[in-house]
């Protein structure tokens, strides 16, 4: 048996902080579904495209702090032409048809971001480091330290963003009733670009740790299918819930392939998150921490 | 002109409740079977049958499966791919381990198969429902992939892990899979059936159980209230959907393809079939019909149009535009005709009977 207490901390400790990984790219879901009720499934590969534009500047010998400044306004141009595009046609539409119109999305960015930079794998080095520490027995990779720290961050900044400033207050106002909101005088387009434009900086944010750790390629996009069950395991209108969430998925799903995948042939790294969701699904069908919807006719 | 119904009375409830109540309907439907069934064999070289017209027919089968579900029933899926390979392995293993069982007996119980893990999948659809149960569904996309991929015992412990189809024979020495198959065989029994199980999928949709799928889709709980039992309309559209998929999948590994592996149904199969659902239309067995015939050309148009024209496109280009055009293609759908390429012929029809006068 294979089993020791120092190696299961290992394990949890890394699993943890790729957790928080996880929760970066749930971010961005739960941003734009607490403030528009819209299920983004392109936010992958808003990851992916704004990595690739990162990629691209740098390759291009723009410097990293101002081709990271591009890449913020690229991000805004893109939250504009999605409100332009596809959103404010399809105002009043069964949530189900905005979801699968951003799956729309998704395919269109994918490939057109594809068109633009090429698939090839491009290396982004912004000099995060990367060395293994150690705390007594239990090896930590740093850059996962880093990325947690940002994460954290992120979070404590949209925090305030949505707690204390009058964008923040207009923003759940929009969330909670659009018809309501508009009536008084919250301009519920401005709204749709300011929280694409944030979930799109959240994307480029993941996109900068994502694409360090694994290299800038088109599997980013699927990290998103990584953040899904995080997202409906913390519910979808949770910032605490996405955290949490990343978290528990990160973890159980590194432990349950240490100690669990050996007895089943392994690789269950890829659906393990997916039924732990779909378990607590049954028992919660709002999610850990969502808002319990009462319907009534 | 020619198109109209006036002078058409109908006597009796069957004449006024009949699939095609118009007579040019019917006889357009004829014509289109006769085509189908006598003069494409003769006319259509292998080229044609084996890659346009075989994936379309199986494409076909998949997404009235994915309409049944989404369409009718509004459970929102991405799971087409693994309910497409359950369907697959089951029908590989069935006809491996009962060799002596009609072709015909195995695509069925096969299908009923995926009917079952559909039914299992679709059991958290009774407490969640929207983008909760797509996700749900996405855990029966992963989850059986991978069981079919890890697990030597579902492809016979071949080292590959792939499954090829061992020829077996509908009647006598009329094969319909395997090597010594003709394509023509192939087609003719791949189109006998799908047109037999979509005028079933017809039928269902005209009927009780098929009220009761759209009552849910429109409104679940006013459906509850007005005595339609959820479970049983939620539960039958995911096993019935599940067994159109399954028999999809079982098609696509024995007739289209003769050898696949578990992750040829990987998550872009879903996404596939969802396309074309969305953009023939959700909630009409023409709209799959249309909307497989459309997904499946074009990227045969792609492909073929720059070089005619005289353009020339690198490989890997033409694969990141056939994704930005399904993508624009989708949203376009969405926002500008929600009902899909069905609804555009209906909107045609419509103005053929008013023909010349726009109104």
């Amino acid at each position: 048996m294979f089993f020791s207490w120092p190696f299961f901390f290992e394990v949890l400790i890394g699993g943890l902080l790729s957790g928080v990984m996880y929760s970066l790219v749930a971010l961005g879901f739960v941003l734009i579904f607490k403030a528009s009720g819209v299920f983004n499934f392109a936010q992958g590969a808003m990851v992916l495209f704004a990595a690739l534009t990162l990629v691209g500047f740098i390759n291009m010998g723009v410097p990293v702090p101002l081709a990271i400044v591009i890449a913020i306004i690229v991000m805004i141009l893109l939250a504009y032409a999605v409100e332009r595009a596809v959103l404010r046609p399809l105002v009043n539409q069964p949530p189900i048809i905005l979801f699968m119109a951003t799956i729309g999305i998704t395919f269109f960015i994918d490939g057109f971001g594809q068109t633009l930079w090429g698939s090839d794998v491009y290396a982004l080095d912004i000099g995060i480091p990367n060395q293994p520490l150690f705390f007594g027995d239990i090896l930590v990779n740093s850059f996962d330290l880093v990325a947690a720290v940002v994460a954290g961050v992120l979070v404590a900044v949209l925090a305030v963003f949505f707690q204390k400033t009058r964008i923040g207050r207009a923003l759940r106002a929009v969330a909670d009733d659009h018809q309501a909101a508009m009536s008084v005088g919250i301009p519920l387009r401005v709204i749709w670009v300011i929280v694409w434009s944030v979930a799109g900086l959240v994307a480029l944010v993941a996109g900068i740790m994502w694409g360090s750790k694994l290299g800038v390629q088109f599997s980013l996009a699927l990290i998103a299918l990584k953040a899904l069950p995080v997202l409906i395991l913390g519910g979808f209108t949770s910032i605490p819930g996405a955290i949490i969430g990343g978290l528990i998925i990160g973890a159980g799903e590194k432990l349950a392939e240490v100690f669990i995948g050996p007895f089943l042939a392994g690789a269950i790294e890829d659906w393990f998150a997916y039924m732990l969701a779909m378990l607590v699904l049954l028992f919660r069908p709002q999610g850990l921490f969502g808002e319990k919807i009462i319907e009534r006719v | 002109m020619i198109y109209r119904e006036a002078g058409q009375f109908k006597t009796s409830y069957a004449a006024d409740q009949a699939i095609f109540p118009i007579r040019l309907d019917r006889w357009g439907m004829l014509v289109t079977l006769f085509v189908a069934f006598f003069v494409i064999p003769v006319v259509a070289n292998e080229y044609w049958l084996l890659s346009i017209l075989v994936p379309f027919l199986v494409f076909s089968l998949a997404a009235i499966g994915l309409n049944i579900l989404t369409g009718y029933a509004g459970q929102l899926s991405l799971g087409t791919g693994g309910f497409m390979a359950c369907g697959a392995f089951a029908a590989y293993k069935l006809s491996t381990a009962f060799p002596e069982l009609n072709i015909l007996i195995v695509f069925l119980l096969s299908g009923g198969v995926a009917a079952a893990v559909g039914v299992l999948f679709g059991l958290p659809s009774l407490r969640i429902k929207g983008f909760y149960l797509a996700v749900a569904t996405l855990a029966a996309q992963f989850f059986l992939i991978w069981m079919f991929n890890k697990f030597g015992w579902f492809n016979n412990y071949s080292p590959s892990g792939v499954i090829s189809a061992p020829p077996r024979a509908l009647f006598g020495d009329f094969y319909v899979t395997g090597a010594s198959a003709s394509p023509v065989a192939k087609y003719l029994f791949l189109l006998g059936f799908v047109a037999v199980m979509a005028l079933i999928a017809k039928n269902l949709t005209r009927c009780k159980i098929g009220r009761s799928w759209m009552a849910i889709r429109d409104m679940d709980i006013a459906a509850e209230i007005i005595g339609i039992r959820p479970l049983m309309a939620k539960l039958s559209a995911f096993a019935i959907s599940s067994f159109f998929i399954g028999i999809a999948g079982a098609m696509w590994a024995f007739i289209y393809t003769g050898s696949v592996e578990a992750l040829a149904f990987d998550i872009n199969r879903s996404f596939q079939v969802l396309f074309m659902i969305i953009i023939g239309g959700l909630g009409s067995i023409l709209g799959s019909f249309l909307g497989a015939a459309f997904i499946v050309l074009l990227p045969i148009l792609l492909n073929n149009v720059p070089g005619l024209i005289g353009w020339q496109i690198p490989v890997d280009m033409i694969a990141h535009l056939e994704f930005m055009i399904f993508g624009a293609l989708i949203i376009f759908f969405l926002i500008v005709e929600p009902h899909g390429l069905a609804r555009l012929w209906q909107i045609a029809k419509e103005k053929m009977r008013l023909w010349p006068f726009p109104y």
